[in-house]
Formats: structure tokens, C-alpha cells, sequence
């Protein structure tokens, strides 16, 4: 067995990977054959459906299998060139939930080809102070790949040009919100549950409403189904030093559970399986607040006759913007987490009393 | 004429906050040392390259200052764990979140060799006062994270710190780049093609090149360096604001069509009409840019010193002055050297007869 640092290092480059690549909202292609490239050499079923959810099954040995679905989606917010003003300028959409506010300064890519570019804002100079109180308004910012003949057409996506990187505990980059998903689904698919049939979907589309898991879920039709996904956490101090108690979850406190979300009431049974799960094997944890926000499983829990669901989060920080950090111990011990919960479903788990 | 490109990269990943050049006057030595007869250092750290004409000594002598000094933020505090910062040298607060930055932390367990890597980030609405509810976040409620446990943090950090941006420089097409401080790092790249190109030309006067210290913040070196050196002629080289998105006002210029020739009460009409008849004669596009008053260059302070020094300023346009993007056509700097170093090479010992302000 590698040591943990091997491990780690391993999961690292993976996760760099995911996070540098680009997989805006209806164009995942490139998260999806990073993914297929891992998940090849461990000889499990996959197709591709007609929305481009990549949909894996690993099958169970045991004589009675509960199907068990795990989700994660590949897309991440981003931009949608919708003209071209000439001299290397173009305007752009938002895809997905960005503030624009983020916008100014940053620097992108365009297309499959990652044409680099930026997004620039007026010379500080040339504006007055009660301007600089106003925010930059997206039909005024351009991206900038500079003046000359490029490659670049209306329709092309784009997204932010991050370096991924560690610093101590934590790991900065790009669309964690859900590579880290994607990494965690990658690794669990590596290892053995007999006594279940595990459904992986990596799904497209989760930021324009969860509409990839929606028709995922169809597919397998699975018993019961986890979602794992990254939450903002929002655990930074408040500007007055009061305390702060609108944060969701805390980096570095372990995977985060969730009870109920925006879109979704979580499963009791499921809640009462990883939380014990947890409580025996010693695995950090914490609870998601209650509150807005929401993940696949809003979708996939009102699928067919309806789909006992739970979603698990890696926290993190800044979501939807250019750089989001997360803690590399909570990607960790949510992989973990949920290996052990799914290597310890009885047969008789639907069964179980909801209370 | 050598290639500008990896120098001017060099020079945009260097930090050099006004007041702290050290860093970037480094590499500016490693590279005028070979193109100058002598290098020093003032003492507020303006460096200053100086390279012999061929008349017989006392010669007169061209300053050319091109300032090193780049803007950026300063460490104002730790708040569990997050820092907060304000600006040197003026940054618009709308750039700002999302930068990963350098942190030049000083704390006791700092390594002060390497920089750590920090990120500006907007915190969310229910942490901030509610009057910035979908307005800009001032700079005083965005943190710094350096992805570090609130202990670490205060092991490393001390207020004070100063903090630069960190985007690497970012070849587009057009032969343009983009990255931070090529305000006024494009001038130092313009400079340095000058002394490459009068290697190979013969020049009467004395020049000297100076790179100097905190413009940003009230023009320093550049009155000091000038009052030391006492040249008799002064051209400062500065950035301009090219046309951009939002950007197409009266004064700004276009990108890749050359550099502007200052025009005003803060540069001399005579040396105003040296260069460009010299801009003309060389085939090399410009512009002429007005500035009615203080240019904002430091050509309001080499105007002024002694008794008076006859001054000219030459403008490479960029995009989004000021931000970590923006972006300069190596073309206006190549042009702005070959200029420079064609009007100098012209130099003759009785110039300064010619530009006698009479009526």
C-alpha cells in the first residue's frame, strides 16, 4: 500500500488536472476524458449519455445488491464569447452564477485551445472616486486576447486562467467546485464494495439548474444515491469582529453533511449511516446549516418514484470566483468517509425505519 | 536589435513596491552593467547607469529617468487568521478580488528570502456592513488568505508587510503583453534597447540612465537623482494610457501605433520639437499627447530642480493601467528605444544654442 504521502501527491496532480482544464456548462468534454483516462484501466462499464454525463457501473458480487448512486458534476461556471468588437476585444456571457464583481483584472482562457487573455478595467486615472463605487457592469468589460488575426468565435467558452497550487494545509485553484467531487468519485471507484451495484454519475450541466443528474438518475434508476459536491463555507471573520453565524461549514472540520439544503431534504437513514459511520471509524465530520444553496441530489431525490438522497461537501472557500481554497485533510477524509460508508450498507438498509 | 521579450518578463515577475526596489533594481544593474562605463546607487536607491560620450570631458550629459517603482498593497493587520491591506501607489478596489498576490511576510518564523503566496478575496455579503450589499467592496473590507491555520499566520505575518501582485506575465497575440507594473517597467525595457542600440553608434554626450525610486508616491527619485546628477537635459519615459474597452477618451492612444510625445507647460517646446522632428526623420509613428498640467510623470519633477532642467517626456501607451493585466505592444517599446537613442546619438556639442527659448 503507498504511503500517504505518495497518496496525496498522486490525488494532488490529479485534482491540479481537473482544476486546469475547462468544462463550462455544456461543454465538459475535456473534464470527461480526463476522467475516462483514469477510470479506463480499472475495467468498469461506462457510457456517455445524450447529454454527456458520463456514467459508470462497477457491479457488486453479493447476492443481494442495493443500487447505490454517487454523483459528482463536471462542469463549472464560466463565460460565453457573444461577440467579437474586433482589435482582439470580445464580449462575453455569464454561464452559471458569477459576480461580476470578480470579473475586472482577471486573466482567461478562450476555447479548446486555451487562448490566454484578460479582462481589463479602466486606468484607476481616468476615473472619478464615486465611479470607483460602482461595480464594472459586464456589458462594459471585454475579454482581451490582443490586437491580431486569433482563432477565436462567438459561442467559444471561457473560463479562469488559475494556476493550481498547495500552500500548507490547503489547495487553491479553479472549478474545485466540483473537481474535488470529481477526484473523490475517481479514487472511490477504485476500490472494492461487493455487496452493492455502484452507479457513478459525472454530471454536466449542475450549474444551469442540476439538469445533467436529472436524466442521470433515470438512467440508473438507483435505491438510494449520495452527492458529493463542494460547499462554500463561508467561515471568514465578520468585518466587526461579531461573531460570525452565517457560515456553512469550516475548512479543515471534515466533510460536511447535509441535513437540508435549498433543494433538498436529505435522507435520515442516510444522515444516521455516515454520521455512525463516522462516529465508529473515528472520521472527522461536520454538519452543512441548514439553508439555501444546492446540489445534484436537489434534482435527483424527485426522480422517478423518488430516490432516497444525501449530499456530502468538501468545504470551500470563494466558490464561483477565480481562486477557491480548500483543506487537502477534508478531501482526504471525505474519500475515506464515504468508502467506509459504502463498503458497510446492509442488504437490509431500505428497511430501516426513516424516523 | 536584441530581443526585449525574456528581460521585459524578467522585470513584470519582480516585485518593487515604491520604497522597496531593491528586487527590481537587481536585475536592472545585472543588465546595464554591461551597457554603461558606471553604475551607482543614490541614496534614497535610484540606480544610476552612466555611460561616456566621446567629446572631451566636461561634457554635457542627458538624464533619461524611466521609474522602477511599481504599485501595490501593504499589510494593515490580522483578523483570525486573514489580512487586511491597503494600496500603495493607487489600485481601483474593483480589481482586486480573486488576484493571487505575494506576501513578503517579515514575522519571526518568515522565510525572508521567498515571498508566500496570498489570495485577495471578497468576503461574502453577511459578513460585510450592508451598505456594500452589491456594491464594490472597499479595500478595506477585503482579507488577504494565505491558506494557512490563524497561528501560522501570525507567526508569519507583520503589519507592515508589503504585497505584490503575482500574475505571471502573459504573452497575447499582436505581439502585446500582459502582466502588473509594466507601468513603468515597458520604460525600463525601452531604456535598455536605447543603451543596446548606442553600443553601436557613436555619441558626443554623456548619458545617464536612471531607474528611479517611488514616483508613485510623490515623484521622489526623481527629484533627488536629477538635483545629484544635475544633467543638462532631461527625457523621462513613462507609461500612457492606450484606448481600451471604456477607455476612448481624447487622451488616450491607440495600442501598437507608437509612443506619444508630451506636450505642455511641464516639457520644453524646443525638445518637444527635437524628437519629433527626429520621430519623423526616423520613420517611426507617434502620437502627440497633451497634458496641460502636471504630466503625472516624473517630468514634473526633473523640470524643476537646480536652476531649472530643460525637460522632455515620451509615453508608451498600455491597456488598464493600474490593474494586474495590463498590457503593452513591444513594438511602442522598440520604437520608444530606437527614438530615444537616434536623438541622443544626434547630440552635438552646441545643442543647447539651439533650443534657447527667445521669442
Amino acid at each position: 500500500m503507498a504511503n500517504s504521502t505518495t497518496l496525496d501527491k498522486k490525488r494532488l496532480a490529479l485534482l491540479e488536472k481537473l482544476s486546469q482544464a475547462m468544462g463550462v456548462s455544456g461543454e465538459e468534454g475535456e473534464i470527461r476524458n480526463i476522467i475516462l483516462e483514469e477510470i479506463r484501466p480499472l475495467g468498469v462499464d461506462f457510457k456517455i449519455d445524450a447529454l454527456g454525463n458520463l456514467l459508470v457501473l462497477k457491479k457488486g458480487t453479493g447476492k443481494i445488491r442495493h443500487k447505490v448512486m454517487l454523483a459528482a458534476h463536471m462542469d463549472e461556471i464560466g463565460f460565453m464569447i457573444a461577440a467579437d468588437d474586433g482589435e482582439g476585444l470580445f464580449r462575453f456571457e455569464i454561464n452559471g452564477g458569477i459576480d461580476v464583481r470578480q470579473l475586472p483584472g482577471k486573466a482567461v482562457i478562450v476555447g479548446k485551445d486555451h487562448i490566454p487573455g484578460v479582462i481589463g478595467a479602466r486606468p484607476i486615472h481616468l476615473t472619478s472616486s464615486s465611479e470607483r463605487k460602482d461595480k464594472i457592469p459586464l456589458n462594459s468589460l471585454r475579454i482581451d486576447v490582443g490586437p491580431g488575426s486569433n482563432k477565436i468565435k462567438r459561442g467559444d467558452r471561457a473560463t479562469f486562467a488559475t494556476h493550481f497550487q498547495r500552500v500548507g494545509p490547503s489547495i487553491i485553484g479553479k472549478a474545485l467546485d466540483d473537481r474535488l467531487g470529481v477526484a473523490v468519485l475517481i479514487e472511490l471507484l477504485k476500490q472494492p464494495y461487493p455487496d452493492i451495484d455502484l452507479q457513478v454519475a459525472f454530471t454536466v450541466q449542475e450549474e444551469t439548474g442540476l439538469r445533467g443528474a436529472r436524466v442521470a438518475a433515470f438512467s440508473f434508476k438507483p435505491d438510494l444515491a449520495f452527492v458529493v459536491d463542494s460547499t462554500p463555507a463561508y467561515d471568514l471573520p465578520s468585518w466587526d469582529d461579531e461573531e460570525n453565524i452565517s457560515y456553512n461549514c469550516h475548512l479543515g472540520a471534515g466533510p460536511a453533511i447535509y441535513i437540508s439544503d435549498g433543494a433538498t431534504l436529505s435522507d435520515p437513514r442516510l444522515i444516521r449511516l455516515l454520521v455512525n459511520t463516522a462516529e465508529k471509524e473515528g472520521f472527522s465530520y461536520q454538519f452543512r446549516q441548514p439553508g439555501g444553496g444546492g446540489t445534484d441530489a436537489g434534482s435527483i431525490h424527485k426522480q422517478g418514484s423518488g430516490i432516497p438522497s444525501v449530499s456530502i461537501s468538501i468545504p470551500g472557500r470563494y466558490a464561483h470566483t477565480a481562486v477557491g481554497m480548500a483543506r487537502i485533510s477534508d478531501f482526504n477524509d471525505t474519500i475515506f468517509l464515504l468508502k467506509a460508508t459504502l463498503q458497510s450498507i446492509p442488504p437490509d438498509f431500505l428497511a430501516q425505519e426513516r424516523k | 536589435m536584441s530581443d526585449i521579450l525574456p528581460f521585459l518578463k524578467e522585470l513584470i515577475s519582480a516585485p518593487g513596491l515604491s520604497g522597496n526596489e531593491t528586487p527590481i533594481s537587481t536585475i536592472i544593474q545585472n543588465e546595464w552593467q554591461q551597457l554603461v562605463d558606471e553604475v551607482s546607487v543614490s541614496r534614497l536607491g535610484s540606480l544610476h547607469g552612466l555611460r561616456h560620450g566621446c567629446l572631451a570631458a566636461p561634457r554635457p550629459s542627458i538624464l533619461v529617468a524611466t521609474h522602477m517603482d511599481a504599485i501595490g498593497l501593504m499589510i494593515t493587520g490580522i483578523q483570525s487568521g486573514f489580512l487586511r491591506f491597503t494600496d500603495i501607489g493607487g489600485v481601483d478596489p474593483r480589481v482586486l478580488p480573486g488576484q493571487q498576490v505575494w506576501v513578503y511576510a517579515s514575522g519571526p518564523k518568515a522565510d525572508k528570502q521567498s515571498p508566500i503566496p496570498g489570495w485577495i478575496v471578497q468576503p461574502p455579503a453577511a459578513l460585510l456592513p450592508e451598505e456594500f450589499e452589491n456594491k464594490v467592496v472597499p479595500i478595506e473590507n477585503l482579507y488577504i488568505d494565505i491558506g494557512l491555520t490563524p497561528e501560522r499566520v501570525q507567526q508569519f505575518v507583520q503589519v507592515g508587510d508589503i504585497v505584490s501582485f503575482a500574475q505571471c506575465p502573459i504573452e497575447l497575440v499582436g505581439e502585446t503583453l500582459s502582466g502588473h507594473s509594466l507601468d513603468n517597467r515597458a520604460a525600463v525595457a525601452a531604456l535598455t534597447i536605447c543603451l543596446q542600440e548606442l553600443q553601436f553608434i557613436r555619441h558626443a554626450w554623456d548619458i545617464w540612465a536612471v531607474a528611479t525610486v517611488q514616483e508613485e508616491e510623490g515623484l521622489v527619485g526623481a527629484y533627488t537623482s536629477t538635483f545629484q546628477i544635475r544633467p543638462t537635459l532631461a527625457i523621462v519615459i513613462d507609461t500612457t494610457w492606450a484606448k481600451g474597452p471604456g477607455s476612448e477618451e481624447w487622451n488616450t492612444f491607440p495600442l501598437a501605433k507608437g509612443p506619444t510625445l508630451m506636450w505642455g507647460p511641464n516639457f520644453h517646446p524646443k525638445l518637444h520639437k527635437g524628437l519629433k522632428d527626429m520621430a519623423e526623420k526616423m520613420e517611426i509613428s507617434h502620437a502627440v499627447e497633451i497634458t496641460g498640467r502636471h504630466s503625472g510623470t516624473d517630468a514634473f519633477a526633473t523640470q524643476v530642480i537646480a536652476e531649472g532642467i530643460p525637460t522632455m517626456a515620451i509615453g508608451i501607451p498600455i491597456r488598464y493601467m493600474h490593474t494586474p493585466v495590463e498590457i503593452v505592444a513591444i513594438k511602442d517599446i522598440q520604437r520608444t528605444g530606437r527614438l530615444l537613442a537616434g536623438f541622443i546619438a544626434s547630440l552635438t556639442i552646441d545643442f543647447m544654442n539651439t533650443i534657447v527659448l527667445d521669442s
